[in-house]
């Protein structure tokens, strides 16, 4: 398969600090030196600390390398302000590039945010053709394909109706839409797929494997580690502007999962807001994908362990604990001392106990969990917050969970039965 | 197709717009239907415009102020102004936010975005078109009541003339959209700056009604000799002077270049300044 687009040391640059230099004459002759020598972007405001400044100088991408052959799915994942969305950006031509460049065969088309240029005031009809010669179709492909496009939508009653009128559900599945028949070379998708009701999305994720089965080569950024997995064979992961990954999105996911910035909690030798008698401490615990290494991410889905070491170990102890949300509200909670048949428990002095879970049914989100450990029903250490933790979106028996929240805290297996 | 930090100054694709030239129209079928939705008059606010402010300058520079108007019937003379500058501020003005109110749509996909400030010029050219007719029919209810009303072979010359109007609203309007990226102050001057331009333009005197000693402070004024000539063209009062419309022809030329060379620089990073 011929490569169709190949990025060669793409860096991208902004600049930290004011905006100008305050006198309009230094400025002046700032813009003097920019309009002969490099663009020289200036600011981006927000985004803290991702360890990739340098001096005034933040490198949203640095040396960032790959090329993709026709047909491929990539999955680009990484944390907020990885790079991700600025690599879609220089891609869609959105901002250039501070240095390096990208060779593409053919047109690239971004999803970055559906419906962009509509106007509330024109009508449906009117809409699909302006956000298609946005996307840069001709008005001869818009007319090829409108019927499609309208079907595709669903909402064909209402097309010369103007689309203030049309509740936001409408509105997104007319947009996506167009979006989805631009048939570019190379597709750009980011996180669209959190908006619309379910159907919908399966709709989008249909059209989206359908576009790769075409051939066209799709670029997917996303945080739904579920639809990542089920769409992308191949994935690279972003950190601080910098490819850390590039291969099966399996291996790219578990490396995604095992390093996570730090969700902020106290180191557990310093807690001093403790109870319990205190002669029995909790020196470690941690959450864990595989039973050894340490994570701060798991996912929906996936086996989790949550595994406690003591000091001193001894005969008799059990561990307690729950797990919450984060407005503190218990969502389960775990004790070793009610057991089953099925627990392998020592009645030796015991160190360390793991509660091994094969499917973790916790939607996406940030937990924090509170610890008891009690020695023949008294309380030796009880720590509030020892640990937090997130959830990413998974595969939970084939079914991809949403992202969002308020859609509850937990997730059940099941099966649908529909009659007619 | 290759994606790279920087391009050469001159290189301003023009190929890549002509592509996108159903976007440019759509943009101008966009101006001009949304512009008066929900308006109880609609369209006719085209017509209600340049008459209520011709109507204003009549009653205020012509009979208040009583300036002269080359011997020409003070409606007609402040019309043709008001009808020709409204194209050229319109062209300047809005291709001057540019940048400021597509911010959203810039950053989110990419077209040409020459694309935007072409389709301004059409809509205005629309506009242009209708309002011009309005005047037509003025002049020639006046001319019929028996006033002094002599159109030239001049009149050939006009499609030149609004050539060189869309050129320089559009070159100003870019340059100072590509400033407003930095400057916003910049926006607040320019509706300031448009009106100071208009004194310094015969719009509601004639320049022979200027002294001798400001004559050559007129002239440098590259909108002087369009105002003139297209005044000279219509109703045969005023005068033309070949070498000034050839300095303006080259004034605009110059504005647009730079024009076009600042927008191509900025449109490539002003995402991460605005």
């Amino acid at each position: 398969m011929p490569t169709v687009i190949s990025v060669e040391n793409l860096s991208k640059a902004y600049r930290l600090g004011q905006i100008g230099t305050g006198t309009l004459t230094r400025d002046l002759s700032v813009w003097w030196a920019k309009l002969r020598g490099k663009p020289n972007p200036m600011l981006k405001i927000g985004e803290k600390d991702h360890g990739n400044r340098d001096g005034e100088t933040l490198w949203a991408l640095k040396d960032v390398s790959f090329s993709l052959e026709q047909g491929e799915v990539l999955g680009i994942i990484g944390r907020n302000g990885a790079g991700k969305s600025t690599l879609l950006k220089v891609l869609s031509r959105v901002t250039a590039p501070t240095s390096g460049r990208v060779r593409a065969k053919g047109r690239i088309a971004s999803l970055l945010e559906v419906g962009t240029g509509f106007h509330p005031e024109l009508t449906g009809r009117e809409n699909v053709y302006l956000n298609g010669a946005i996307l840069g179709m001709t008005r001869e492909e818009v007319n090829r394909k409108f019927d499609e496009i309208v079907d595709f939508s669903g909402v064909e009653q209402f097309i010369d109706t103007p689309v203030k009128r049309y509740s936001s559900g409408m509105y997104v599945r007319l947009a996506f839409a167009v979006a989805a028949h631009l048939e570019p070379e190379i597709l750009l998708v980011d996180e669209v797929l959190a908006v619309g009701d379910a159907e919908f999305q399966k709709k989008c994720l249909g059209k989206m494997g359908e576009v790769a089965k075409e051939g066209r080569t799709v670029l997917f950024v996303s945080h739904n580690m579920g639809a990542i997995e089920a769409l992308c064979p191949r994935s690279i992961m972003l950190s601080s502007g910098k490819v850390i990954q590039d291969g099966p999105s399996k291996k790219t996911i578990e490396t995604y999962l095992k390093t996570a910035d730090s969700i902020q909690i106290e180191d557990l030798a310093k807690r001093s807001d403790r109870k319990g008698l205190g002669d029995i401490r909790l020196k470690e615990f941690y959450v864990s994908t595989d039973g050894k290494t340490s994570t701060e991410i798991l996912m929906t889905g996936q086996p989790a362990y949550f595994i406690f070491r003591i000091e001193p170990p001894r005969i008799g102890t059990s561990c307690r604990f729950t797990i919450l949300d984060p407005r503190r509200t218990a969502v389960v909670h775990f004790n070793s001392s009610i057991s089953t048949a099925e627990d392998e428990i020592t009645n030796n002095p015991r160190g360390t106990f793991i509660c091994k879970l094969d499917k973790l049914l916790l939607s996406p989100g940030n937990f924090t969990v509170n610890v008891l450990i009690s020695e023949k029903s008294i309380t030796q250490d009880h720590i509030e917050n020892a640990l937090a933790f997130r959830v990413e979106a998974g595969q939970s028996d084939g079914r991809v969970t949403s992202k969002s929240s308020g859609y509850g805290l937990v997730i059940f297996p099941h099966k649908w039965i529909v009659k007619d | 197709m290759v994606i790279e930090p920087q391009r050469s100054l001159l290189d301003l694709r023009l190929g890549e717009l002509w592509r996108y030239r159903d976007l440019v129209m759509l943009f101008v079928r966009r101006d001009f239907v949304s512009v008066y939705k929900q308006t109880i008059l609609g369209p006719l606010w085209y017509l209600i415009q340049p008459l209520l402010t011709t109507i204003t300058f009549t009653v205020i520079f012509g009979n208040i102020a009583r300036l002269p108007t080359d011997g020409l019937p003070q409606f007609l003379f402040y019309m043709s102004g008001t009808v020709i500058w409204t194209y050229f501020a319109e062209c300047l003005t809005k291709t001057s936010n540019t940048f400021v109110n597509n911010a959203n749509l810039f950053g989110k996909v990419y077209f040409p975005r020459m694309a935007v400030p072409v389709s301004i010029l059409i809509s205005n050219l629309i506009t242009f078109a209708i309002q011009f007719a309005f005047f037509l029919v003025f002049m020639l209810f006046f001319a019929l009541g028996g006033a002094q009303v002599r159109p030239n072979a001049w009149v050939f010359f006009s499609p030149v003339l609004l050539l060189m109007m869309a050129g320089l609203g559009l070159g100003f309007g870019i340059i100072i959209s590509s400033l407003t990226t930095k400057y916003r102050d910049l926006r607040f001057l320019v509706q300031f700056g448009v009106q100071l331009l208009m004194y310094a333009t015969p719009v509601i005197y004639p320049s022979s009604s200027i002294p001798e000693r400001f004559q050559t402070l007129i002239k440098l004024n590259p909108m002087t000799p369009v105002v003139e000539t297209f005044r000279f063209a219509f109703l045969g009062a005023g005068s033309v002077h070949p070498l000034d419309l050839l300095y303006s022809f080259g004034f605009m030329i110059v504005i647009v270049l730079i024009g076009a060379v600042m927008f191509n620089r900025v449109e490539a990073t002003f995402m991460d300044t605005v």
